[in-house]
């Protein structure tokens, strides 16, 4: 049985890595895939102290940020494409239109 | 005599005494309301009934004071009470306030009567039917008011009567405001009603400031509260009765047309001639006798104010006579003799003559009543004349006077009846024996004769005037040929007009028994009512020598006028014979000596120039020019500037503007976070979220 902290050490990493990858990288696509990264590490957290606990509120939920994760994919693709039509880049520095 | 029986006895109708002011009333109310649905004779009818109710109550109250004659004074309602100030509505029943309701209602329905006939022909003259009715609802509230003031029994409520006759006298002057004689649009009559009116006012201010200083001395206007103090304030401050006094008699020259205030009364013939009969010849003009004969007490407590009220009396009668003498319009020579006659009464009463002046009044009111209202139908016969004249246009263009004595001659012929009743109010008021006249001016004149010899001459040759210029104006109007061709068709009136005359003149022949010599059935009346103030009363010892002189002076004088205008008649456009002799003098007196000019000059123009005054100098030039426009206005100014510039521009725009400036300061800063780089969001966001967390698993 691998004890639950590596499981969160894990998670942790996954989390910093996205999180560190959505700051620092220019590109949307990257950035997308951090915030995947974020909400997947958010999932194993979840199953992992689902399974300590022995509770299913834990996977259930995850079910619920998978259906969201994919609705936030349909939506952030449509947005990354429509950019890219109007600017010819995806570089998220060049949509600067909002700055004071 | 068993007097506690007698109070026992006779008959009582003191408790009517009310009915003499309510029945006018109701008259009038009745004719104001429903009148415009009543036939003409209705009107009429309703108002000499009204005014003959009020009569009958008078003699009612007459008969009760045969037996109790001390009369009562009845109490009916509270009407001012303010600290000291106890006014009740209260009526006084006594010989003298009946005389007067005797005097008022009786010759007053008499011309009631009269008007019927009068007003039906003046108002088709005139065109305008509608006034009828109006009329003899003035006609009725002028007896109410009348029968207030003379049974009043304070000052304030005689003084409520005293302005309610002057309303009636100022309506029914101006009665027909918008027209002249002739019934043209004019405004002359209106001017009239206004000129008496404020002369009246003068008059009133007299009054009111004697009731003032009455209260203040005395602590009461009623008549028994002051006149049960005079003694008392007489020995302490004669002062303030001789003030009180003398106020008066402003306010009575004003009502009675008196030196200096009678210009109003000449004036007032504009009114219809029923209304020169009643209120300015019978009636009205006489309150201010009335009032001084009520007030007796006071003024028998200061000499001084008696002569001065005897001395305006004689200045006026002789004044006036004067007068009379020169004018041509048969009304105005009226006029000027009422005045003369008013003046006898005022020199009566003034000098404590109060039963001299009373029987003067009432024998006065008879056949000045009598002579006013044959001069009206001598107007209407005039008139009727007149109408019967094929118009051509030069008829129309011609200014046809119906009153003017110089248009009439030979009317005896045309207008029987009218003369012989115009005959005797004239030798009546010549004084010429056995006439009322005669008795009563003749005892006015023994008075003065042993009371003040100066007023004595003045009043003879005043009544020498009198004579003559009655004489004049019968000879003028009735003999001789006519002098113009309305004149010549005259037409004599119809009965509802002679027959109150012919009973005027019976009065005016009988009136004299009232106060034969010897008998003094009047001077025994009245003494009941000055025994309550302990005044007494002398009765007027017939004078041979006094009565012989003026009535040589009357048949003189009667003589002379027969020289000047009975002997040669005047014919048509022919001056006035008096013009020949006198010259200058007798313009003069056509010009009533110039008194309207030197009022004009001296009151109505400096009246006119201090009005000039306040309204360029005081009002235009300083008071808007300087006060507003520099004071006002550049003060205002200089504050508009001041608050407009440091405090407006400086301080309030300051503080909005640097409020502007400050948040545009801030949202300079602020805009900076606004990169625009989704990155920096997301750091934000980032970070916020570690805070948060941060604070609540380490908090």
């Amino acid at each position: 049985m691998i004890p639950i902290s590596y499981y969160i050490i894990l998670s942790a990493l996954l989390f910093t890595i996205g999180a560190v990858c959505v700051l620092i990288r220019r590109n949307a696509i990257i950035i997308f895939m951090g915030i995947e990264l974020m909400l997947n590490a958010a999932n194993l957290a979840f199953v992992a102290f689902a399974n300590q606990h022995q509770v299913l509120s834990g996977q259930i939920f995850v079910f619920f940020v998978m259906t969201v994760a994919a609705a936030e994919v349909a939506i952030g693709l449509a947005l990354i494409v429509t950019i890219f039509r109007s600017k010819q880049s995806i570089d998220v520095d060049q949509i600067s239109s909002l700055k004071g | 005599m068993p007097l506690s029986e007698a109070v026992n006895q006779g008959p009582q109708f003191f408790y009517l005494a009310p009915w003499i002011i309510i029945f006018p009333v109701i008259g009038l109310l009745i004719n104001m309301f429903l009148g415009g649905r009543f036939k003409e004779r209705v009107i009429g009818i309703i108002a000499s009934s009204a005014s003959g109710l009020a009569f009958v109550v008078a003699i009612l109250l007459g008969i009760s004071l045969l037996s109790h004659p001390e009369g009562v004074v009845l109490r009916l309602a509270e009407w001012i009470s303010i600290g000291e100030l106890q006014l009740d509505w209260t009526i006084r029943v006594d010989t003298l306030s009946t005389t007067m309701m005797l005097v008022v209602s009786g010759v007053g329905t008499l011309i009631h009567i009269y008007a019927i006939g009068y007003m039906h022909e003046d108002v088709r003259f005139k065109d305008d039917l509608g006034r009828y009715q109006r009329f003899f609802v003035f006609f009725n509230l002028f007896i109410a008011a009348m029968m207030i003031l003379v049974s009043a029994d304070n000052y304030l409520m005689l003084f409520v009567g005293w302005e309610g006759v002057g309303l009636c006298s100022f309506l029914l002057i101006g009665f027909w405001y918008d027209k002249d004689l002739l019934g043209r649009p004019g405004t002359e009559n209106a001017l009239a009603g206004s000129k008496a009116f404020i002369a009246n006012r003068v008059g009133d201010f007299g009054f009111l400031m004697a009731s003032f200083t009455m209260f203040w001395g005395f602590k009461t206007v009623s008549f028994g509260g002051v006149f049960s103090q005079v003694h008392h304030i007489a020995e302490t401050q004669p002062g303030l009765i001789l003030t009180i006094t003398l106020f008066m008699l402003l306010g009575v020259a004003g009502k009675s047309a008196q030196l200096p205030l009678f210009v109003w009364l000449p004036d007032a013939m504009a009114g219809p001639t029923p209304v020169s009969a009643l209120i300015h010849a019978a009636t009205m003009v006489t309150a201010g006798v009335y009032l001084v004969a009520r007030s007796a007490p006071l003024y028998s407590a200061v000499p001084e104010a008696q002569a001065v009220v005897a001395l305006v009396g004689g200045i006026t009668a002789l004044f006036a006579a004067t007068i009379a003498v020169g004018q041509y319009d048969l009304k105005k020579v009226l006029a000027y003799s009422t005045i003369s006659q008013l003046g006898f009464m005022v020199a009566a009463v003034g000098m404590g003559a109060y039963v001299a002046g009373m029987f003067h009044l009432i024998t006065h009111a008879f056949f000045k009543a009598l002579l006013f209202l044959s001069a009206g139908s001598v107007i209407l016969g005039i008139e009727r004349g007149h109408h019967h004249l094929p118009h051509d246009d030069h008829h129309g263009d011609e200014v046809f006077d119906p009153g003017d004595m110089r248009h009439m001659g030979g009317l005896r012929k045309r207008m029987p009846t009218t003369f012989w009743v115009f005959l005797v109010g004239a030798v009546a008021l010549s004084g010429i024996p056995p006439l009322a006249g005669f008795f009563s001016k003749d005892e006015i004149l023994a008075d003065a004769f042993h009371l003040n010899f100066p007023v004595y001459i003045m009043l003879a040759i005043a009544a020498f005037f009198t004579a003559f210029y009655m004489g004049r104006q019968v000879w003028l109007v009735f003999f001789g040929s006519p002098r113009h061709e309305a004149a010549e068709h005259a037409e004599e009136s119809p009965p509802v007009i002679t027959i109150p005359l012919i009973a005027l003149a019976g009065l005016s022949i009988l009136g004299g028994v009232l106060n034969l010599p010897s008998v003094h059935i009047l001077t025994h009346w009245l003494e009941h009512t000055y025994e309550t103030f302990h005044l007494h009363l002398h009765a007027g010892e017939f004078n041979l020598q006094v009565a012989l002189i003026s009535t040589g002076l009357a048949l003189a004088a009667i003589f002379l006028a027969w020289l000047l205008y009975g002997r040669k008649p005047l014919i048509k456009d022919q001056p006035d014979p008096l013009q020949k002799i006198l010259g200058p003098i007798f313009n003069g007196m056509n010009r009533k000596w110039y008194v309207d000019e030197i009022y004009e000059f001296l009151f109505i123009d400096r009246y006119i120039d201090l009005a000039k005054f306040l309204s360029i100098k005081v009002d235009w030039d300083f008071w808007h020019d300087w006060f507003h426009d520099k004071v006002i206005g550049a003060a205002y100014r200089q504050g508009a500037k001041f608050l407009a510039g440091p405090i407006d521009l400086g301080i309030i725009d300051g503080i909005s503007k640097g409020l502007a400036k400050l948040f545009q300061t801030l949202a300079a800063q602020f805009r900076k976070l606004q990169t625009g780089y989704v990155r920096n969001y997301a750091l934000a966001v980032f970070a916020g979220v570690v805070i948060i967390l941060g604070y609540l698993i380490l908090g």
